[in-house]
């Protein structure tokens, strides 16, 4: 499904992603870890489109399209979405009209009609039901004022709705209690499917408690430095990420 | 005073693309007593408005364009205007839409103006102005029936002699400014509304001014009173086709509201803002101002300012009644290569009295944007409020935003608070949008709406719909 090939990022003229490869075909979860500034969140980032980005070599393909060819929008039509580590803020735009923008120009690029206000509503009502959400979320401006767990529950929620191909997901654990946690974590599981794949960028092990990975890669300074499963999270978790580190200079 | 030779002279017939083909009479280029007297003439109007006009002619001469604005265009050739120019028309004026020139309502179609439909769908009573004679005015009967007088300034003139005697000048005198005093000697029309005691105006009403004879300065003038406990709600809005010479604007607007009387006073301004290099564009020297003079009156002026080369205005309030209150919501957008110096002054007198104001400007392209606005509060203003809020979102790295705000408080009791913001457009919204499928443009028409929000809820419904539209095409290609 998703192809990344010998990547080079620049960001500013400093190289963050040296080399990076990377193959995820649907029905499986990905967990990226690394210490901070290993370039984690450059990947998913570079991944969605974000500019100031440069990409100087490599490839990234997605279901056998060129995504460095395609726009940011044409990109997530395509099914690949980000769940973001900081969901911006857009002042009086309302939430519910974000969602139906977004669902609407999704529902064109794949040459289907605009939903009917009832049946996106219906289908709003049941998602956000799903992520514990009050219905007043939808009246709120886009992520204006809401808690940082809130605007995480936000971020699945437009995910719930999307339904992307892919899901990415930044760092979606960071802020939140443990109990907005499990919310989330139900939330991404909830999107597990064999047609689906979910790539998390995360710093801690906790995350995987609640969304098991097939996949476990560590990331050190712009490569993967280590694969494994499950139990390399738990390995991380216990010994830190210097092993690897070392594992990898020798 | 020669006019029929004069008018022979300047018949000419329109040439240019377009341009509605009817047939108006022009005087030649130029400034002096005997084109204030044509004008005069012209209107049927009677000697003392002549004089008056002709006061304001000799103020003007005295005095100097204003230069302190944070505007750059060249020097206006005031001599190089003509000050005259109608449509011909028929011994009557049109009673109702039928009799009007088919080509004309043809133009306010080109230009997305459903005259007709507007006025029968929204139940708006619409005094178009058309180049400077109002050629239509709608649903007169039922205004008539509550009281409410709704003609052109020209007919108020001529029909209501006290009520004009009584009003006009008194919130902008005729040496009030440089503009102020051009309109003063040669406005040729604009819409005169008087709202008698009590009464709440039966509907919206509504003038759509235009601009089409080339080289021809625009100067309309319009008189709106409100008397004791009487309501009206106004809409102004104004486009014009391209051309290729600077066209000069210079109006006045003038609100009066006595006691308890509430005026909503409501701009969607689309002039043509000149091409990307922004030759051709129309200047807009505006003096807008409002007198609160009854106690407990309120005025609210929102508007939406889209079009223009320049844009030189400022909606303001004289709070003189107690308790009066005055609001001021803005909109306005630039995007190539106009500019706009815009705000408002809101001069505190009465005791008690309120103002807010709430300004968002957007800067795309190479265009410039300033906020200029005076918060006055004088000593016998006890307990004044004033609330600004003033917001500036760039597009692009080429635009700029400024902000001037003044403040003169003469009064310890008063509170006055201020709040600035200037961001960009964020990259960070435009991404986050984006990577939900959601195109640049929609994206940006999204954001920037959204940006406005505060100010288009304050615009009757039909009318914020029109504005969201409006931004959006003004903000077509302003991003990528």
């Amino acid at each position: 499904m998703l192809e990344v090939k010998d990547l080079h990022v620049t960001v500013e003229g400093n190289e963050i992603l040296k080399g990076l490869s990377l193959t995820v075909n649907a029905g499986e979860v990905h967990a990226i870890m690394g210490p901070n500034g290993s370039g984690k969140s450059t990947l998913s980032a570079v991944i969605a489109g974000k500019e100031d980005y440069e990409v100087t070599s490599g490839s990234i393909t997605f279901e056998g399209r060129d995504v460095l060819e395609m726009e940011i929008e044409e990109r997530a039509q395509a099914g690949l979405l980000l769940g973001f580590q900081y969901p911006v803020e857009i002042p009086g735009v309302k939430n519910i009209y974000l969602l139906k923008a977004a669902l609407n120009a999704q529902r064109k690029a794949r040459g289907e009609n605009e939903i009917p206000a009832p049946e996106f509503m219906k289908l709003v009502r049941e998602k956000l039901a799903f992520m514990k959400m009050d219905a007043s979320f939808l009246q709120r401006a886009v992520n204006e004022g809401f808690s940082g767990g809130e605007k995480k529950r936000n971020e699945i929620l437009q995910m719930l709705l999307l339904e992307p191909k892919l899901a990415m997901l930044d760092e979606i654990d960071s802020g939140l209690d443990i109990d907005a946690m499990k919310i989330v974590a139900d939330g991404v599981n909830s999107l597990r499917s064999e047609e689906r794949a979910v790539l998390m960028v995360t710093h801690y092990q906790r995350l995987l408690d609640y969304i098991t990975p097939d996949y476990v890669h560590v990331l050190v300074d712009g490569r993967i430095a280590k694969s494994g499963d499950k139990s390399l999270a738990l390995e991380l978790e216990s010994r830190g990420y210097e092993w690897v580190l070392e594992e990898s200079a020798a | 005073m020669a006019t029929e030779e004069m008018e022979q002279l300047v018949r000419r017939e329109y040439t240019q693309g377009f341009v509605t083909d009817i047939e108006s009479d022009t005087v030649p280029p130029g400034l002096d007593e005997s084109v204030i007297a044509f004008i005069s003439e012209k209107k049927g109007e009677p000697e003392w408005m002549l004089q008056w006009r002709l006061d304001a002619y000799h103020q003007w001469l005295k005095m100097k364009e204003p230069s302190w604005a944070h505007l750059n265009y060249p020097p206006i050739d005031y001599q190089g205007i003509s000050y005259y120019s109608a449509p011909k028309k028929p011994e009557d004026r049109p009673q109702s839409l039928d009799e009007v020139d088919p080509k004309l309502l043809e133009t306010y179609e080109k230009l997305g103006i459903p005259l007709h439909e507007r006025a029968a769908l929204a139940g708006v009573a619409v005094d178009a102005v058309f180049d400077s004679v109002s050629v239509t005015t709608t649903f007169k009967e039922k205004l008539g029936e509550a009281g409410v007088i709704f003609c052109s300034i020209s007919e108020a003139i001529r029909e209501y002699p006290e009520l004009i005697k009584k009003y006009l000048g008194t919130v902008v005198p005729q040496g009030d400014n440089f503009f102020a005093a051009l309109n003063s000697a040669v406005f040729t029309d604009g819409s005169f509304v008087f709202v008698p005691e009590g009464v709440t105006c039966p509907m919206e009403l509504s003038t759509y001014f235009r601009i089409n004879a080339a080289n021809t300065g625009q100067f309309e003038r319009t008189l709106i009173i409100c008397e004791k406990q009487a309501q009206v709600s106004y809409l102004e809005g104004c486009t014009a086709p391209q051309r290729d010479e600077n066209q000069l604007h210079a109006a006045i607007v003038e609100l009066v509201a006595l006691e308890d009387a509430y005026i909503k006073y409501s701009t969607v301004q689309n002039w043509y803002p000149g091409d990307e290099d922004g030759k051709g564009g129309i200047y807009n020297f505006v003096t807008k101002r409002a007198d609160c003079r009854g106690d407990r009156s309120k005025v609210s002026w929102t508007q939406v300012e889209t079009g223009s080369a320049i844009t030189w205005k400022y909606p303001s309030c004289l709070l003189r009644g107690k308790d009066s209150v005055g609001e001021f919501y803005s909109v306005a957008v630039t995007n190539g290569r106009q500019q706009a110096d815009t705000g408002t002054k809101m001069i505190h007198i009465g005791e008690g009295t309120k103002s807010t104001i709430v300004s968002k400007g957007i800067s795309a392209g190479n265009s410039e944007q300033s906020y200029r606005g005076l918060v006055k509060i004088g000593p016998r203003a006890k307990g004044a409020r004033n609330f600004t809020q003033c917001d500036s979102l760039l597009i692009g790295d080429r635009s700029g935003a400024h902000t001037f705000p003044y403040q003169e408080i003469g009064n310890s009791t008063a509170t006055v608070e201020h709040e600035a913001t200037t961001s960009k457009i964020g990259e960070d919204q435009l991404f986050y949008c984006r990577q939900r499928g959601i195109s640049e443009e929609d994206a940006v028409n999204m954001i920037v709406n959204g940006f406005c929000k505060d100010v288009f809820q304050e615009l009757p419904m039909e009318f914020a719909v029109e504005a969201e539209a409006l931004l959006n095409v003004t903000l077509e290609g302003a991003v990528g």
